[in-house]
């Protein structure tokens, strides 16, 4: 039993099949309770009003955005290495689901920002780096969708990512060093007095895990129907053989 | 890997003026910009780095899918693919012909636009060394770019997609040179950043684009 078992697309869509519904209820239920609590069940904050409730989206999909690209990574890592074709398909999969968090991020908090800051965008390095991001996602998925033959498509797609991965990070540091910032500093952390007060902070963490649930619900039931369609394109292939 | 060179540097010089187009690109940047944004010395002085900087960029990325678009369509690319040079030498010796054609008269060229744009005076000398220091970063991150798309038949818009996020760091610590030696702040800190980034990618990004180049040609 090691966990490159489910390499082979057979094992791995019997599992996922199996544990499809059960990812789905338990992320259904966290979101569910986390923003109910969030929004319904948390006083407003002194200095932010009830703005303070975007942070239940906005700091989950800000997170979920950079985890998705750095499992994109490992992904890639993994294809180029062992040549796993789920490997690869799931790398696929997560893309768009990333940038889509990238998206949440940024415009929940422009939302956000407009009342607080009086802007609804500035040349902070957090949102410049956040925008990069954005950018380097586009390219990745334009990537995918350029190249016809699927295994040169994850090659280069794959290459792209560990590549695309350091100048990221280098752009991460480069606009730190352009630009001083406006958002704050990191909402949690370990080290409890630095947290937002308890009354945010349990909704908080129960969203978190609810939008991670969400991440890897939709990386399955993506891979999935990725795998079928490659399934689906030998079938047709083999058809005009015949 | 000189006769590579050499012969990329030829057909460069020679087949129908690819060697120059980059430098009036460049050209063409700096007399846009004043029309776009009003002749005022002061606001010139102001965006001069950025906007000799972005057109550096931008007159890298014009000529990049010229680096191995010919060579892959008629056949000299497999060739080399399979000639005992490494791939990854190969790559570099593209990406250097590329630089000393378009990077290399883009550096020469620089004072004379930064006059147009009416740089402060201290400023000239950072932006020949940070230019000098950051085109063969621009280079070979396109060459990458490059061996990404070789395969396409409309890559041009794509390698655009994939090279700009790329040329950010360089961007910035480039254009920071500029600023702060115009300002005569320190520019110790930037300098350092972009030749290492010059130097990093010169020393990995050769070996990733021959990785592309493979899958491409197989």
């Amino acid at each position: 039993m090691s966990i490159w078992e489910y390499a082979n697309p057979k094992k791995f869509m019997e599992t996922s099949a199996l544990a499809l519904p059960w990812l789905t209820g338990l992320s259904a239920a966290l979101l569910g309770t986390g923003l109910f609590w969030g929004y319904f069940l948390t006083p407003d904050a002194a200095k932010f009003g009830s703005t303070v409730k975007i942070i239940y989206l906005h700091v989950p999909a800000a997170m979920m955005a950079i985890s998705a690209w750095m499992m994109m990574l490992v992904a890639s890592l993994i294809w180029l290495i062992r040549r796993h074709h789920v490997s690869a398909l799931a790398a696929k999969a997560a893309a768009p689901i990333g940038l889509t968090f990238t998206l949440i991020g940024l415009v929940t908090g422009a939302i956000w920002g407009q009342p607080m800051w009086g802007t609804w965008w500035a040349w902070d390095p957090r949102l410049t780096s956040f925008l990069i991001l954005t950018l380097f996602y586009f390219g990745y998925i334009a990537l995918w969708q350029a190249i016809e033959d699927p295994d040169t498509a994850a090659d280069l797609t794959a290459v792209l990512c560990i590549v695309g991965s350091v100048f990221a990070f280098l752009s991460r540091y480069a606009v730190l060093f352009w630009n001083q910032g406006l958002h704050q500093g990191a909402s949690l952390s370990m080290d409890k007095q630095e947290n937002v007060s308890d009354v945010y902070w349990f909704p908080l963490l129960v969203c978190i895990a609810g939008f991670v649930l969400l991440f890897v619900t939709l990386v399955l039931l993506r891979t999935r129907t990725e795998i079928r369609a490659r399934r689906m394109a030998a079938l047709l292939a083999r058809e005009r053989l015949a | 890997m000189r006769a590579l060179l050499l012969r990329d540097l030829r057909l460069a010089f020679r087949a129908g003026g690819g060697f120059g187009l980059s430098l009036a690109f460049f050209l063409m940047v700096a007399v846009i910009v004043p029309l776009g944004v009003g002749p005022a010395p002061a606001t010139l002085a102001l965006i001069a780095a950025g906007v000799l900087w972005v057109g550096a960029l931008l007159a890298a990325l014009l000529s990049l899918d010229r680096i191995f678009a010919l060579d892959y369509e008629d056949g000299s690319l497999d060739l080399l693919a399979t000639s005992p040079l490494p791939l990854g030498g190969v790559v570099a010796m593209k990406a250097l012909a590329h630089w000393l054609t378009t990077g290399l008269p883009l550096v020469a060229a620089s004072p004379i636009l930064a006059v147009l744009l009416n740089l402060p005076a201290q400023g000239y000398f950072w932006l020949l060394v940070s230019l000098a220091i950051g085109t063969p970063a621009l280079s070979i991150i396109g060459a990458f770019g490059a061996s990404l798309t070789v395969g396409l038949k409309r890559g041009g818009l794509l390698l655009g997609l994939l090279v700009l996020p790329l040329y950010i760091p360089t961007l910035i610590f480039g254009a920071e040179v500029v600023k702060s030696g115009a300002a005569g702040a320190a520019i110790g800190t930037p300098l350092a950043a972009l030749a290492a980034i010059t130097a990093g990618a010169w020393a990995g990004l050769p070996l990733a684009a021959a990785t592309a180049i493979r899958a491409n040609l197989r």
